[in-house]
């Protein structure tokens, strides 16, 4: 009785939604922590599944190898991110400037973000070529580098060329969101600052830095929650290779589930990694619900 | 006093210079690799400026004959067509009502809504053992309706976000006016409130196509042959396989480009929406 007909209406409503997601997402979230403490495996059909308690996650927070895979995602997050905030804050300011075919310059920008994550991966896959590519082509005959290198056969550079690939795509997202938020700021602001003897940088931290905070931070958790989940470009550019230097965790999951099939600690892997990407998820939906509700 | 102001103006347009071939460079060079020859790509030093335009790899990837690379990438682009576009449509049919409910009807279903938003950036190793194996279970593996049910957990909630602020955007006085002339709420929806949001339901689906065509960990989890292999899956085995001729995965990098590049040009204008609400795969 207690529900009026409106409050059934909006619920009905609803209904499809949540009965879709509690089956393709709810059920089986909650059936990999079932997972996270069996031995199950993903070989044969009929293979008896036992509970071993926290046997999995004894050995998830001693494993060497998956504690290196996790500071390297780390690395790789906040590398990547950091290098995407600062150039897409730069380049914000850049297309906020008066010059001609500005619009143009900013249709481009859009251009990488919208390039699939796969074919951004092959492209600088072949850039980075050791034998044929065409960083090594520019850079010898530039003079830069006396031989051809191997950028992502080397355990020192193959991290740091993928995110080069990573921050490519990425960081013209930022800019995009940063350069919505710079033309909101009323030019008026900058005159009575101006009047006030302030420089361009008291300028860029009492008037612009405020204004594009909201954004930019939503951009911030944004963008770490996405890189921390790295998959495609890492299995397209290295396998996690050479010599793991780029294994991320979302690969370790991959190869710990579907190459040796130890679906038991290949779930509690993946529950400490869905663990970690909460933390972030749950920083980001407080931020857009002060913003909805300052706005 | 001419000199001042003539050196920010000549660092701007450096710094534009600079943006613009950094920018165009990369997908200039993968487009120059598809129509250069093998030994011009294989040339040390490096021939940059293909003698002669050589498009036939164009012509080999969209000519369907067994068992050539144009067989392989023709029927991935069919199941990406047929992935992304019935994952968005179910993702519209359902997402409407939903984000409707949301918009108009709010009352302390706020939080679920959140709830939806979080399920939706979830990494997707929280799900791909259990969805292999019901997946498994179920025959459906190397199927495009798997990809479909499993797009859904990344449309479906996005969709939904991005639909309720568009409808928060239509007033209610309109439709207020409408249902007291005695129109229920099932027809407030489909002929006040849709025509008024016609816009973003179409910045909604053409978004929804970009994030299912760019999915690829599902796609490769869950498809091992052309029955359901999608162009992301092709891709990475062109580029993985003994095949050096860079040319073609170049040809085929750019014909997947294509359509994204496409779509994100008519979308330039509502990008905004659209990226808060997280529509982007890294």
């Amino acid at each position: 009785m207690g529900l009026s007909s409106r409050e059934r209406q909006a619920w009905a409503l609803l209904l499809p939604l949540l009965v879709i997601i509690a089956t393709v997402t709810g059920y089986p979230l909650i059936n990999t922590f079932r997972l996270s403490f069996t031995d199950a495996s993903l070989t044969g059909r009929n293979v008896a599944q036992h509970w071993v308690g926290f046997e999995n996650y004894a050995y998830v927070f001693t494993d060497p190898d998956f504690g290196d895979a996790f500071r390297r995602t780390l690395y790789f997050t906040f590398v990547s991110v950091g290098a995407e905030i600062l150039l897409g804050v730069l380049v914000a300011l850049l297309l906020n400037r008066e010059f001609r075919g500005r619009t143009a310059v900013r249709a481009l920008l859009v251009l990488p973000w919208a390039l699939p994550t796969i074919v951004n991966a092959m492209m600088w896959r072949l850039i980075y070529n050791p034998e044929f590519g065409s960083l090594n082509a520019l850079l010898l005959q530039l003079g830069l580098i006396d031989s051809y290198q191997s950028w992502l056969g080397t355990p020192g550079t193959a991290m740091n060329m993928v995110i080069l690939a990573d921050v490519w795509k990425n960081y013209p997202l930022v800019a995009i969101i940063v350069l919505a938020a710079l033309q909101t700021i009323p030019r008026e602001l900058y005159e009575a600052a101006s009047i006030d003897g302030a420089g361009p940088w008291l300028k860029f931290w009492k008037v612009t830095f405020p204004a594009i905070l909201g954004p930019l931070s939503v951009a911030l958790v944004l963008r770490m929650i996405e890189a921390f989940k790295v998959f495609d470009i890492i299995y397209l550019m290295t396998r996690g290779g050479p010599a793991d230097s780029t294994k991320s965790v979302s690969f370790f999951v991959y190869q710990e589930s579907f190459a040796y099939l130890r679906a038991g600690s290949g779930a509690s892997y993946a529950v400490t990694v869905t663990l970690t990407s909460a933390v972030m998820i749950a920083a980001y939906i407080m931020l857009l619900r002060r913003q909805s509700s300052t706005a | 006093m001419k000199w001042r102001r003539l050196i920010p103006q000549v660092l701007t347009y450096t710094a534009v210079i600079v943006l613009v071939i950094s920018t165009v460079a990369p997908l200039l060079w993968l487009f120059i690799m598809s129509i250069s020859s093998t030994p011009e790509l294989t040339a040390v030093p490096l021939h940059w400026i293909p003698h002669q335009a050589d498009f036939s790899r164009y012509g080999r990837l969209l000519t369907f004959a067994a068992h050539s690379a144009g067989e392989e990438f023709i029927l991935a682009m069919r199941n990406s067509l047929a992935a992304s576009f019935s994952a968005t449509a179910v993702a519209l049919l359902v997402g409407i009502p939903a984000a409707y409910s949301f918009s108009r009807m709010p009352g302390k279903r706020m939080k679920l809504l959140y709830a939806v938003l979080g399920t939706y950036m979830m990494p997707p190793v929280a799900l791909i053992l259990p969805l292999y194996m019901v997946f498994g279970a179920l025959g459906l593996l190397n199927t495009v309706a798997a990809l479909t049910i499993v797009y859904c957990t990344i449309l479906l909630p996005f969709v939904t976000w991005l639909l309720k602020s568009n409808f928060d955007a239509v007033p209610i006085e309109i439709e207020e006016a409408a249902r007291i002339d005695g129109v229920g709420l099932f027809g407030v929806l489909r002929h006040v409130t849709l025509p008024i949001a016609k816009a973003g339901l179409g910045t909604a689906a053409l978004f929804a196509v970009l994030l299912a065509w760019d999915e690829f960990f599902y796609a490769l989890l869950y498809t091992n042959d052309l029955r359901a292999k999608t162009l992301p899956v092709a891709i990475a085995d062109f580029a993985a396989g003994r095949a050096t001729d860079y040319g073609i995965i170049s040809a085929a990098g750019i014909l997947t480009a294509v359509p994204a590049l496409v779509i994100a040009f008519f979308l330039q204008k509502t990008l905004i929406a659209g990226l808060s609400a997280g529509g982007v795969k890294g």
